[in-house]
Protein backbone atom coordinates (compact mmCIF):
# COMPACT_ATOMS: atom_id res chain seq x y z
CA UNK A 1 0.00 0.00 0.00
CA UNK A 2 1.50 3.23 -1.09
CA UNK A 3 1.12 6.49 0.84
CA UNK A 4 -2.18 8.60 0.31
CA UNK A 5 -1.50 12.34 -0.90
CA UNK A 6 -2.78 14.79 1.46
CA UNK A 7 -4.89 15.92 -1.28
CA UNK A 8 -6.91 12.58 -1.77
CA UNK A 9 -6.47 11.60 1.93
CA UNK A 10 -8.73 14.88 2.55
CA UNK A 11 -10.70 13.71 -0.45
CA UNK A 12 -11.37 10.57 0.85
CA UNK A 13 -11.92 12.01 4.34
CA UNK A 14 -14.83 14.13 3.67
CA UNK A 15 -16.30 12.04 0.72
CA UNK A 16 -16.50 9.16 4.03
CA UNK A 17 -18.11 11.73 6.55
CA UNK A 18 -20.82 12.92 3.85
CA UNK A 19 -21.39 9.20 2.91
CA UNK A 20 -21.73 8.57 6.75
CA UNK A 21 -23.80 11.25 7.53
CA UNK A 22 -26.32 10.09 4.52
CA UNK A 23 -26.51 6.65 6.06
CA UNK A 24 -26.66 7.91 10.05
CA UNK A 25 -28.89 10.98 9.77
CA UNK A 26 -31.41 9.78 11.62
CA UNK A 27 -28.83 9.25 14.86
CA UNK A 28 -27.21 12.47 14.05
CA UNK A 29 -29.74 14.97 13.38
CA UNK A 30 -31.01 16.96 16.32
CA UNK A 31 -34.33 17.31 15.51
CA UNK A 32 -37.19 15.78 13.08
CA UNK A 33 -36.97 16.58 9.68
CA UNK A 34 -40.27 17.98 9.57
CA UNK A 35 -40.54 18.95 13.28
CA UNK A 36 -40.81 22.97 13.77
CA UNK A 37 -38.49 23.97 16.70
CA UNK A 38 -38.58 27.71 16.70
CA UNK A 39 -39.32 30.94 14.81
CA UNK A 40 -39.16 31.67 11.05
CA UNK A 41 -35.08 32.39 9.99
CA UNK A 42 -33.73 32.57 13.47
CA UNK A 43 -29.90 33.06 13.24
CA UNK A 44 -27.46 30.82 14.22
CA UNK A 45 -27.60 29.79 17.84
CA UNK A 46 -26.39 27.01 20.13
CA UNK A 47 -29.72 25.16 20.17
CA UNK A 48 -29.74 25.36 15.85
CA UNK A 49 -25.74 25.68 14.67
CA UNK A 50 -27.52 26.79 11.24
CA UNK A 51 -30.61 28.80 12.54
CA UNK A 52 -34.22 28.07 11.31
CA UNK A 53 -35.32 27.70 7.91
CA UNK A 54 -38.38 29.26 6.01
CA UNK A 55 -41.22 27.67 8.33
CA UNK A 56 -39.03 27.61 11.43
CA UNK A 57 -37.37 24.01 11.26
CA UNK A 58 -33.78 23.20 11.93
CA UNK A 59 -31.85 24.14 9.64
CA UNK A 60 -29.23 21.39 10.27
CA UNK A 61 -31.43 19.00 10.40
CA UNK A 62 -32.95 19.39 7.26
CA UNK A 63 -29.26 19.65 5.89
CA UNK A 64 -28.49 16.18 7.13
CA UNK A 65 -31.47 14.82 5.92
CA UNK A 66 -31.12 16.81 2.54
CA UNK A 67 -27.82 15.43 1.70
CA UNK A 68 -28.99 11.89 2.55
CA UNK A 69 -31.67 12.38 -0.30
CA UNK A 70 -29.16 14.21 -2.43
CA UNK A 71 -26.69 11.32 -2.16
CA UNK A 72 -28.77 8.24 -2.31
CA UNK A 73 -30.58 9.57 -5.61
CA UNK A 74 -27.29 10.73 -7.03
CA UNK A 75 -25.62 7.21 -6.37
CA UNK A 76 -28.30 5.28 -7.39
CA UNK A 77 -28.20 7.44 -10.58
CA UNK A 78 -24.94 6.72 -11.05
CA UNK A 79 -24.86 2.95 -10.38
CA UNK A 80 -28.41 2.99 -13.41
CA UNK A 81 -26.03 5.10 -15.40
CA UNK A 82 -22.59 2.86 -14.97
CA UNK A 83 -24.55 -0.42 -15.59
CA UNK A 84 -26.74 0.32 -18.54
CA UNK A 85 -23.90 3.13 -20.27
CA UNK A 86 -20.74 0.22 -19.52
CA UNK A 87 -22.33 -3.07 -20.69
CA UNK A 88 -24.30 -1.55 -23.92
CA UNK A 89 -20.98 0.06 -24.43
CA UNK A 90 -18.46 -2.90 -24.11
CA UNK A 91 -21.28 -4.98 -26.31
CA UNK A 92 -21.36 -2.61 -28.63
CA UNK A 93 -17.37 -2.42 -29.24
CA UNK A 94 -17.38 -6.36 -29.15
CA UNK A 95 -19.99 -6.84 -31.37
CA UNK A 96 -19.38 -3.94 -33.70
CA UNK A 97 -21.31 -4.14 -36.72
CA UNK A 98 -24.65 -2.52 -37.54
CA UNK A 99 -25.83 -2.68 -33.64
CA UNK A 100 -22.48 -0.52 -32.78
CA UNK A 101 -23.68 1.64 -35.75
CA UNK A 102 -27.17 1.86 -34.52
CA UNK A 103 -26.42 2.29 -30.72
CA UNK A 104 -24.13 4.92 -31.13
CA UNK A 105 -25.96 6.85 -33.93
CA UNK A 106 -28.63 6.39 -31.34
CA UNK A 107 -26.19 7.85 -28.37
CA UNK A 108 -25.34 10.81 -30.55
CA UNK A 109 -28.85 11.79 -31.48
CA UNK A 110 -29.67 12.04 -27.49
CA UNK A 111 -26.17 13.64 -26.92
CA UNK A 112 -27.55 16.54 -29.62
CA UNK A 113 -29.94 17.55 -27.05
CA UNK A 114 -29.14 19.20 -23.73
CA UNK A 115 -29.33 16.95 -21.26
CA UNK A 116 -31.18 19.60 -18.52
CA UNK A 117 -33.80 19.90 -21.51
CA UNK A 118 -34.68 16.76 -22.35
CA UNK A 119 -35.02 16.12 -18.32
CA UNK A 120 -37.39 18.91 -18.57
CA UNK A 121 -39.52 17.77 -21.67
CA UNK A 122 -39.62 13.76 -20.22
CA UNK A 123 -40.57 14.87 -16.57
CA UNK A 124 -43.35 17.27 -18.36
CA UNK A 125 -45.23 14.20 -18.86
CA UNK A 126 -43.80 11.64 -16.14
CA UNK A 127 -45.23 12.03 -12.17
CA UNK A 128 -41.80 13.10 -10.50
CA UNK A 129 -41.41 10.49 -7.75
CA UNK A 130 -37.48 9.52 -6.69
CA UNK A 131 -37.93 6.12 -8.89
CA UNK A 132 -38.77 7.76 -12.11
CA UNK A 133 -36.18 10.56 -11.07
CA UNK A 134 -33.26 7.93 -10.70
CA UNK A 135 -34.09 6.10 -13.89
CA UNK A 136 -34.66 9.45 -16.02
CA UNK A 137 -31.55 11.05 -14.48
CA UNK A 138 -29.62 7.77 -15.03
CA UNK A 139 -30.77 6.60 -18.68
CA UNK A 140 -29.71 10.32 -19.95
CA UNK A 141 -26.45 9.87 -18.54
CA UNK A 142 -25.69 6.69 -19.42
CA UNK A 143 -25.22 8.52 -22.76
CA UNK A 144 -21.47 9.67 -21.39
CA UNK A 145 -20.63 6.49 -19.61
CA UNK A 146 -21.54 4.37 -23.31
CA UNK A 147 -18.95 6.91 -25.25
CA UNK A 148 -16.68 6.57 -22.79
CA UNK A 149 -16.36 2.69 -22.54
CA UNK A 150 -16.92 2.07 -26.09
CA UNK A 151 -13.95 4.41 -26.59
CA UNK A 152 -12.15 2.45 -24.02
CA UNK A 153 -13.12 -1.47 -25.25
CA UNK A 154 -12.50 -0.85 -28.94
CA UNK A 155 -8.85 -0.32 -28.04
CA UNK A 156 -8.91 -3.70 -25.99
CA UNK A 157 -11.00 -5.91 -28.29
CA UNK A 158 -8.17 -5.45 -30.93
CA UNK A 159 -5.22 -7.14 -28.30
CA UNK A 160 -3.87 -10.58 -28.71
CA UNK A 161 -5.28 -11.72 -25.34
CA UNK A 162 -8.59 -10.90 -26.56
CA UNK A 163 -7.93 -12.60 -29.69
CA UNK A 164 -7.09 -16.17 -27.96
CA UNK A 165 -9.98 -15.73 -26.40
CA UNK A 166 -12.10 -15.93 -29.01
CA UNK A 167 -9.98 -18.34 -30.75
CA UNK A 168 -10.61 -20.79 -27.47
CA UNK A 169 -14.22 -20.41 -28.28
CA UNK A 170 -15.22 -18.45 -25.08
CA UNK A 171 -18.86 -16.59 -25.27
CA UNK A 172 -19.46 -13.14 -25.62
CA UNK A 173 -20.52 -12.71 -21.69
CA UNK A 174 -17.28 -14.09 -20.93
CA UNK A 175 -15.01 -11.69 -23.50
CA UNK A 176 -17.03 -8.64 -21.87
CA UNK A 177 -17.04 -9.42 -18.34
CA UNK A 178 -13.49 -11.79 -17.68
CA UNK A 179 -11.07 -10.50 -20.61
CA UNK A 180 -12.32 -6.49 -21.40
CA UNK A 181 -14.12 -5.10 -18.23
CA UNK A 182 -11.25 -5.69 -16.22
CA UNK A 183 -8.91 -3.73 -18.58
CA UNK A 184 -11.26 -0.84 -19.06
CA UNK A 185 -11.74 -0.64 -15.26
CA UNK A 186 -9.72 1.88 -13.97
CA UNK A 187 -10.75 5.11 -16.56
CA UNK A 188 -14.35 4.24 -15.41
CA UNK A 189 -13.81 4.00 -12.09
CA UNK A 190 -12.12 7.73 -12.25
CA UNK A 191 -14.99 8.93 -14.68
CA UNK A 192 -17.62 7.38 -12.01
CA UNK A 193 -16.41 9.98 -9.82
CA UNK A 194 -16.94 12.51 -12.19
CA UNK A 195 -20.76 11.57 -12.77
CA UNK A 196 -21.55 11.28 -9.38
CA UNK A 197 -21.04 15.35 -8.69
CA UNK A 198 -22.74 15.91 -12.22
CA UNK A 199 -25.80 14.03 -10.86
CA UNK A 200 -25.37 15.29 -7.61
CA UNK A 201 -25.32 19.04 -8.89
CA UNK A 202 -28.09 17.71 -11.61
CA UNK A 203 -30.82 16.43 -9.11
CA UNK A 204 -29.51 19.95 -7.26
CA UNK A 205 -30.66 21.57 -10.02
CA UNK A 206 -34.02 20.08 -10.80
CA UNK A 207 -35.48 20.34 -7.18
CA UNK A 208 -34.14 23.62 -7.32
CA UNK A 209 -36.33 24.24 -10.37
CA UNK A 210 -39.10 22.42 -8.55
CA UNK A 211 -39.33 18.80 -10.56
CA UNK A 212 -37.33 17.18 -8.46
CA UNK A 213 -37.09 15.63 -5.13
CA UNK A 214 -41.10 17.04 -3.60
CA UNK A 215 -41.32 18.66 -0.09
CA UNK A 216 -41.81 17.78 2.20
CA UNK A 217 -38.68 15.41 1.17
CA UNK A 218 -35.90 17.41 1.67
CA UNK A 219 -32.56 17.52 -0.91
CA UNK A 220 -29.92 20.25 -0.72
CA UNK A 221 -31.49 21.75 -3.96
CA UNK A 222 -35.18 21.74 -2.20
CA UNK A 223 -33.21 23.87 0.91
CA UNK A 224 -32.25 26.29 -1.65
CA UNK A 225 -35.92 27.10 -2.81
CA UNK A 226 -36.95 26.83 0.14
CA UNK A 227 -35.12 29.39 1.64
CA UNK A 228 -34.20 31.65 -1.51
CA UNK A 229 -37.01 34.59 -0.32
CA UNK A 230 -34.96 35.44 2.46
CA UNK A 231 -31.47 36.12 0.09
CA UNK A 232 -33.37 39.28 -0.29
CA UNK A 233 -33.95 40.09 3.39
CA UNK A 234 -29.97 39.61 3.79
CA UNK A 235 -30.66 36.34 5.22
CA UNK A 236 -27.90 33.21 3.91
CA UNK A 237 -29.72 30.41 4.77
CA UNK A 238 -30.39 29.63 1.23
CA UNK A 239 -25.57 29.06 0.87
CA UNK A 240 -25.54 26.41 3.33
CA UNK A 241 -26.54 23.86 0.41
CA UNK A 242 -23.97 25.59 -1.98
CA UNK A 243 -21.52 24.64 0.92
CA UNK A 244 -22.53 21.35 0.73
CA UNK A 245 -22.65 20.58 -2.69
CA UNK A 246 -18.64 22.57 -3.33
CA UNK A 247 -17.40 20.49 -0.29
CA UNK A 248 -18.64 17.10 -1.50
CA UNK A 249 -17.80 17.74 -4.98
CA UNK A 250 -14.11 18.98 -4.61
CA UNK A 251 -13.83 15.95 -2.21
CA UNK A 252 -14.84 13.33 -4.89
CA UNK A 253 -12.83 14.96 -7.69
CA UNK A 254 -9.59 14.97 -5.49
CA UNK A 255 -10.16 11.00 -5.33
CA UNK A 256 -10.96 10.35 -8.35
CA UNK A 257 -8.27 12.26 -9.70
CA UNK A 258 -5.91 9.70 -6.89
CA UNK A 259 -7.39 7.05 -7.99
CA UNK A 260 -6.82 7.91 -11.76
CA UNK A 261 -3.29 8.97 -11.44
CA UNK A 262 -2.61 5.68 -9.33
CA UNK A 263 -4.15 3.51 -11.97
CA UNK A 264 -2.82 4.89 -14.79
CA UNK A 265 0.89 4.95 -12.80
CA UNK A 266 0.20 1.24 -12.14
CA UNK A 267 0.18 0.45 -15.91
CA UNK A 268 3.62 2.28 -16.41
CA UNK A 269 5.25 -0.12 -14.63
CA UNK A 270 7.18 1.68 -11.68
CA UNK A 271 4.63 1.54 -8.69
CA UNK B 1 -13.64 29.11 -51.91
CA UNK B 2 -12.87 25.85 -53.26
CA UNK B 3 -15.10 22.38 -54.51
CA UNK B 4 -13.75 20.15 -51.80
CA UNK B 5 -14.83 22.85 -49.37
CA UNK B 6 -18.18 23.45 -50.48
CA UNK B 7 -18.93 19.79 -50.56
CA UNK B 8 -17.94 19.41 -46.79
CA UNK B 9 -20.04 22.47 -45.71
CA UNK B 10 -23.00 20.93 -47.73
CA UNK B 11 -22.67 17.70 -45.79
CA UNK B 12 -22.18 19.26 -42.59
CA UNK B 13 -25.07 21.53 -42.91
CA UNK B 14 -27.19 18.32 -44.24
CA UNK B 15 -26.06 16.69 -41.27
CA UNK B 16 -27.51 19.51 -38.73
CA UNK B 17 -30.63 19.53 -40.81
CA UNK B 18 -31.02 15.92 -40.71
CA UNK B 19 -30.42 15.52 -36.51
CA UNK B 20 -33.03 18.19 -36.21
CA UNK B 21 -35.61 16.19 -37.73
CA UNK B 22 -34.66 13.37 -35.66
CA UNK B 23 -34.48 15.51 -32.47
CA UNK B 24 -38.06 16.54 -33.24
CA UNK B 25 -38.86 13.05 -33.45
CA UNK B 26 -37.25 12.52 -30.02
CA UNK B 27 -38.82 15.26 -28.10
CA UNK B 28 -42.38 14.44 -29.44
CA UNK B 29 -41.94 10.85 -28.66
CA UNK B 30 -40.44 12.05 -25.14
CA UNK B 31 -43.64 13.79 -24.00
CA UNK B 32 -46.16 11.44 -26.36
CA UNK B 33 -45.65 7.55 -26.21
CA UNK B 34 -44.49 7.58 -22.48
CA UNK B 35 -46.82 5.96 -19.80
CA UNK B 36 -47.74 9.17 -18.45
CA UNK B 37 -51.14 10.51 -20.55
CA UNK B 38 -51.38 13.87 -20.85
CA UNK B 39 -54.93 14.25 -20.23
CA UNK B 40 -54.77 12.24 -16.80
CA UNK B 41 -52.03 14.77 -15.75
CA UNK B 42 -53.90 17.89 -16.58
CA UNK B 43 -57.31 16.73 -14.72
CA UNK B 44 -55.01 14.83 -11.89
CA UNK B 45 -56.36 11.84 -9.87
CA UNK B 46 -59.76 12.85 -9.03
CA UNK B 47 -60.62 12.45 -13.03
CA UNK B 48 -63.83 10.76 -14.31
CA UNK B 49 -64.08 8.68 -17.02
CA UNK B 50 -66.33 11.03 -18.89
CA UNK B 51 -64.49 13.98 -18.28
CA UNK B 52 -60.93 12.11 -19.63
CA UNK B 53 -62.60 10.98 -22.29
CA UNK B 54 -64.12 14.42 -23.66
CA UNK B 55 -60.59 15.87 -22.95
CA UNK B 56 -58.51 13.44 -24.93
CA UNK B 57 -61.03 14.08 -27.56
CA UNK B 58 -60.83 17.76 -27.41
CA UNK B 59 -56.52 17.64 -27.63
CA UNK B 60 -56.88 15.18 -30.44
CA UNK B 61 -54.97 12.60 -28.29
CA UNK B 62 -57.12 9.72 -30.13
CA UNK B 63 -55.41 9.97 -33.41
CA UNK B 64 -52.27 7.88 -33.84
CA UNK B 65 -49.05 9.08 -32.46
CA UNK B 66 -47.59 9.15 -36.00
CA UNK B 67 -50.35 11.56 -37.62
CA UNK B 68 -50.41 14.08 -34.51
CA UNK B 69 -46.41 14.03 -34.52
CA UNK B 70 -46.82 15.11 -38.75
CA UNK B 71 -49.27 17.84 -37.67
CA UNK B 72 -47.44 19.27 -35.37
CA UNK B 73 -43.98 18.98 -37.59
CA UNK B 74 -46.24 20.62 -40.61
CA UNK B 75 -47.03 23.28 -37.92
CA UNK B 76 -43.97 23.56 -37.00
CA UNK B 77 -42.92 24.27 -40.76
CA UNK B 78 -45.06 26.69 -41.29
CA UNK B 79 -43.99 28.48 -38.24
CA UNK B 80 -47.45 27.57 -36.28
CA UNK B 81 -46.03 25.94 -32.95
CA UNK B 82 -49.30 25.32 -31.34
CA UNK B 83 -51.55 26.52 -28.58
CA UNK B 84 -50.53 26.51 -25.00
CA UNK B 85 -52.94 23.76 -22.69
CA UNK B 86 -52.83 26.00 -19.87
CA UNK B 87 -54.39 29.12 -21.11
CA UNK B 88 -55.12 28.87 -25.17
CA UNK B 89 -52.54 31.26 -26.16
CA UNK B 90 -50.50 30.78 -29.06
CA UNK B 91 -46.94 29.81 -28.49
CA UNK B 92 -45.56 31.82 -31.06
CA UNK B 93 -46.67 34.89 -29.24
CA UNK B 94 -46.36 34.20 -25.95
CA UNK B 95 -42.23 33.24 -27.03
CA UNK B 96 -41.20 35.97 -29.30
CA UNK B 97 -40.62 38.44 -27.13
CA UNK B 98 -39.16 36.01 -24.20
CA UNK B 99 -36.49 34.36 -27.17
CA UNK B 100 -35.15 37.99 -27.79
CA UNK B 101 -34.45 38.35 -23.84
CA UNK B 102 -33.28 35.26 -23.70
CA UNK B 103 -30.58 36.07 -26.88
CA UNK B 104 -29.90 39.52 -25.25
CA UNK B 105 -28.96 38.06 -21.81
CA UNK B 106 -26.87 34.80 -23.31
CA UNK B 107 -25.14 36.80 -26.04
CA UNK B 108 -24.04 39.82 -23.41
CA UNK B 109 -22.67 36.90 -21.74
CA UNK B 110 -20.92 35.81 -24.54
CA UNK B 111 -19.62 38.87 -25.83
CA UNK B 112 -17.92 39.23 -21.78
CA UNK B 113 -16.58 35.54 -21.11
CA UNK B 114 -15.03 34.62 -24.57
CA UNK B 115 -12.29 37.29 -24.66
CA UNK B 116 -11.84 37.23 -21.07
CA UNK B 117 -11.29 33.22 -21.22
CA UNK B 118 -9.44 33.51 -24.43
CA UNK B 119 -6.96 36.20 -22.40
CA UNK B 120 -6.95 34.23 -18.96
CA UNK B 121 -6.25 31.08 -21.42
CA UNK B 122 -3.08 32.90 -22.63
CA UNK B 123 -1.84 34.37 -19.21
CA UNK B 124 -2.11 30.95 -18.11
CA UNK B 125 -0.04 29.88 -20.77
CA UNK B 126 2.64 32.40 -20.44
CA UNK B 127 2.97 32.03 -16.74
CA UNK B 128 2.76 28.20 -16.84
CA UNK B 129 2.90 26.50 -13.10
CA UNK B 130 3.66 29.93 -11.48
CA UNK B 131 1.09 31.38 -9.47
CA UNK B 132 -1.43 33.20 -12.28
CA UNK B 133 -1.79 30.17 -13.21
CA UNK B 134 -2.29 28.28 -10.20
CA UNK B 135 -4.64 30.37 -8.68
CA UNK B 136 -6.86 30.76 -12.55
CA UNK B 137 -7.20 26.83 -12.42
CA UNK B 138 -8.28 26.58 -8.28
CA UNK B 139 -10.95 29.14 -9.18
CA UNK B 140 -11.89 27.12 -12.21
CA UNK B 141 -12.18 23.82 -9.82
CA UNK B 142 -14.02 25.77 -7.40
CA UNK B 143 -16.50 27.00 -10.20
CA UNK B 144 -17.14 24.08 -11.58
CA UNK B 145 -18.07 22.52 -8.37
CA UNK B 146 -21.12 25.14 -7.66
CA UNK B 147 -24.23 24.71 -9.73
CA UNK B 148 -25.33 27.41 -11.44
CA UNK B 149 -27.98 28.08 -9.63
CA UNK B 150 -25.98 28.42 -6.58
CA UNK B 151 -23.02 30.83 -7.94
CA UNK B 152 -26.36 32.75 -8.06
CA UNK B 153 -27.59 33.29 -4.83
CA UNK B 154 -24.15 33.96 -3.66
CA UNK B 155 -23.43 36.71 -5.87
CA UNK B 156 -27.43 37.78 -4.93
CA UNK B 157 -26.50 38.00 -1.37
CA UNK B 158 -23.75 39.16 -1.16
CA UNK B 159 -23.18 41.87 -4.14
CA UNK B 160 -26.78 42.47 -4.64
CA UNK B 161 -28.14 42.53 -1.29
CA UNK B 162 -25.28 43.22 1.02
CA UNK B 163 -23.20 45.17 -1.20
CA UNK B 164 -26.19 46.77 -3.00
CA UNK B 165 -23.94 47.48 -6.21
CA UNK B 166 -26.52 45.53 -8.96
CA UNK B 167 -30.44 44.90 -8.57
CA UNK B 168 -30.59 41.46 -6.72
CA UNK B 169 -33.59 40.36 -9.33
CA UNK B 170 -33.59 40.97 -13.09
CA UNK B 171 -36.89 42.52 -14.27
CA UNK B 172 -36.75 44.16 -17.63
CA UNK B 173 -39.80 46.32 -18.91
CA UNK B 174 -40.92 48.19 -22.20
CA UNK B 175 -40.08 51.80 -21.39
CA UNK B 176 -36.37 50.51 -20.20
CA UNK B 177 -33.16 52.06 -22.59
CA UNK B 178 -30.43 49.23 -23.49
CA UNK B 179 -28.19 51.05 -20.44
CA UNK B 180 -31.10 50.15 -18.28
CA UNK B 181 -31.53 46.96 -19.67
CA UNK B 182 -27.92 45.96 -19.41
CA UNK B 183 -27.75 47.23 -15.70
CA UNK B 184 -30.46 44.76 -14.80
CA UNK B 185 -28.79 41.81 -16.17
CA UNK B 186 -25.66 42.47 -14.49
CA UNK B 187 -25.73 39.51 -11.70
CA UNK B 188 -27.28 37.19 -14.33
CA UNK B 189 -24.68 37.87 -16.87
CA UNK B 190 -21.68 37.67 -14.48
CA UNK B 191 -23.44 34.22 -13.30
CA UNK B 192 -23.39 32.62 -16.38
CA UNK B 193 -20.18 34.33 -17.66
CA UNK B 194 -18.14 32.47 -14.27
CA UNK B 195 -20.01 29.56 -15.16
CA UNK B 196 -18.58 29.10 -19.13
CA UNK B 197 -15.37 30.91 -17.87
CA UNK B 198 -13.26 28.14 -15.96
CA UNK B 199 -14.15 25.24 -18.78
CA UNK B 200 -13.29 27.81 -21.84
CA UNK B 201 -9.89 28.80 -20.53
CA UNK B 202 -8.82 25.62 -19.48
CA UNK B 203 -9.41 24.13 -23.03
CA UNK B 204 -7.69 27.17 -24.31
CA UNK B 205 -4.73 26.74 -22.32
CA UNK B 206 -4.58 22.99 -23.08
CA UNK B 207 -5.02 23.91 -26.90
CA UNK B 208 -2.35 26.70 -26.82
CA UNK B 209 0.17 24.16 -24.73
CA UNK B 210 -0.62 21.37 -27.10
CA UNK B 211 0.35 23.41 -29.91
CA UNK B 212 2.98 25.22 -28.37
CA UNK B 213 4.91 21.42 -28.10
CA UNK B 214 5.28 21.99 -32.09
CA UNK B 215 8.65 22.16 -33.23
CA UNK B 216 8.07 25.32 -35.42
CA UNK B 217 7.68 26.50 -32.23
CA UNK B 218 11.52 25.84 -30.63
CA UNK B 219 11.73 28.04 -34.01
CA UNK B 220 10.39 31.08 -33.45
CA UNK B 221 11.91 30.74 -30.26
CA UNK B 222 15.50 30.32 -31.11
CA UNK B 223 15.60 33.10 -33.42
CA UNK B 224 14.40 35.67 -30.65
CA UNK B 225 11.24 36.25 -30.51
CA UNK B 226 9.47 37.03 -27.39
CA UNK B 227 7.44 34.71 -25.71
CA UNK B 228 3.94 36.81 -26.35
CA UNK B 229 5.19 37.31 -29.96
CA UNK B 230 5.69 33.86 -30.73
CA UNK B 231 2.20 32.45 -28.87
CA UNK B 232 0.36 35.78 -30.65
CA UNK B 233 1.98 35.19 -34.28
CA UNK B 234 2.59 31.48 -33.87
CA UNK B 235 0.92 29.66 -31.24
CA UNK B 236 -2.73 31.33 -31.61
CA UNK B 237 -3.47 30.57 -35.29
CA UNK B 238 -2.63 27.22 -35.08
CA UNK B 239 -5.00 27.04 -32.05
CA UNK B 240 -7.83 28.71 -33.38
CA UNK B 241 -9.71 25.71 -34.30
CA UNK B 242 -9.58 23.97 -30.92
CA UNK B 243 -10.15 27.20 -29.37
CA UNK B 244 -13.20 28.00 -31.51
CA UNK B 245 -14.85 24.34 -30.96
CA UNK B 246 -14.44 25.17 -27.00
CA UNK B 247 -15.92 28.26 -27.17
CA UNK B 248 -19.07 26.85 -29.60
CA UNK B 249 -19.45 24.22 -27.04
CA UNK B 250 -19.03 26.73 -24.24
CA UNK B 251 -22.00 28.48 -25.72
CA UNK B 252 -24.14 25.70 -26.58
CA UNK B 253 -23.84 24.78 -22.57
CA UNK B 254 -24.91 28.84 -21.66
CA UNK B 255 -28.21 28.08 -23.60
CA UNK B 256 -28.80 25.58 -20.84
CA UNK B 257 -27.33 27.37 -17.91
CA UNK B 258 -29.66 30.12 -19.34
CA UNK B 259 -32.79 27.87 -18.41
CA UNK B 260 -31.67 28.31 -14.48
CA UNK B 261 -29.97 31.63 -14.15
CA UNK B 262 -33.85 32.81 -15.77
CA UNK B 263 -35.45 30.84 -12.73
CA UNK B 264 -33.01 32.41 -10.04
CA UNK B 265 -33.02 36.29 -10.90
CA UNK B 266 -36.86 36.00 -12.27
CA UNK B 267 -35.69 37.12 -15.74
CA UNK B 268 -38.83 37.00 -18.47
CA UNK B 269 -36.89 34.86 -20.78
CA UNK B 270 -37.43 31.39 -22.63
CA UNK B 271 -35.68 28.98 -19.65
CA UNK B 272 -38.30 30.70 -16.88
CA UNK B 273 -41.50 29.70 -19.46
CA UNK B 274 -40.03 26.44 -20.19
CA UNK B 275 -39.42 25.49 -16.21
CA UNK B 276 -43.00 27.07 -15.47
CA UNK B 277 -44.71 24.89 -17.78
CA UNK B 278 -43.25 21.81 -16.94
CA UNK B 279 -44.35 22.31 -13.55
CA UNK B 280 -48.00 22.77 -15.26
CA UNK B 281 -47.42 19.91 -17.59
CA UNK B 282 -48.35 21.64 -20.62
CA UNK B 283 -46.79 20.10 -23.27
CA UNK B 284 -47.19 22.06 -26.50
CA UNK B 285 -45.43 24.75 -24.87
CA UNK B 286 -42.22 22.13 -23.61
CA UNK B 287 -42.13 20.70 -26.80
CA UNK B 288 -42.01 23.83 -28.53
CA UNK B 289 -39.13 25.22 -26.26
CA UNK B 290 -37.23 22.36 -25.79
CA UNK B 291 -37.68 21.95 -29.87
CA UNK B 292 -35.96 25.92 -30.03
CA UNK B 293 -33.66 24.84 -26.98
CA UNK B 294 -32.04 21.69 -29.30
CA UNK B 295 -31.79 23.62 -32.53
CA UNK B 296 -30.13 26.10 -31.18
CA UNK B 297 -27.55 23.93 -29.47
CA UNK B 298 -26.94 21.83 -32.91
CA UNK B 299 -26.37 25.32 -34.65
CA UNK B 300 -23.56 26.50 -32.66
CA UNK B 301 -22.24 23.00 -32.60
CA UNK B 302 -23.09 23.10 -36.71
CA UNK B 303 -21.02 25.91 -36.84
CA UNK B 304 -18.15 24.79 -34.66
CA UNK B 305 -17.69 22.52 -37.57
CA UNK B 306 -17.77 24.87 -39.86
CA UNK B 307 -14.98 27.21 -38.36
CA UNK B 308 -12.40 24.32 -37.75
CA UNK B 309 -13.37 23.10 -41.38
CA UNK B 310 -12.63 26.72 -42.96
CA UNK B 311 -9.67 27.40 -39.97
CA UNK B 312 -8.07 24.20 -41.95
CA UNK B 313 -5.68 25.38 -44.12
CA UNK B 314 -5.20 22.18 -46.01
CA UNK B 315 -8.67 22.05 -47.02
CA UNK B 316 -8.48 25.65 -48.32
CA UNK B 317 -5.61 24.99 -50.37
CA UNK B 318 -5.93 22.03 -52.18
CA UNK B 319 -2.59 20.02 -54.01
Amino acid sequence: MTRIPIPALFGLVFTGLFFAMAVLAPLIAPYGPAEIVGDVWEPASADHLMGTDNIGRDLLTRMIYGGRTTILVATLATVISFVTGACLGLFAAVIGGWVDQALSRFVDLMMSIPTLIFALVVLSVMPVTLPVLIVVMGLLDATRVYRLSRAVAVDITVMDFVEAARLRGEGRGWIVFREILPNALSPLVAEMGLRFIFMVLFVSTLSFLGLGVQPPAADWGGIVKENKDGIVYGIGAALWPAAAIATLAISVNLVADWVLGRTTSLKGGRG
Amino acid sequence: MNRIILRILAQRIALSLLLLLLVSVLIFAGTQILPGDVAASILGQSATPEALANLREELGLNAPAWQRYFDWLGGLLQGDLGRSLTNGRDIGEAIGQRLSNTLFLATTAAVIAVPLAIFLGLVSVLYRDRWPDKLISALSLAAVSVPEFLIGYILMFWVGVQLGWAPSVAILNDTMTFWERLHAITLPVAVLTMVVLAHMMRMTRAAILNVMQSPYIETAELKGLGTFAVIWRHALPNAISPVVNVVMLNLAYLVVGVVVVEVVFVYPGMGQFLVDHVSKRDVPVVQACGLIFASVYILLNMVADIVSILANPRLRHPK
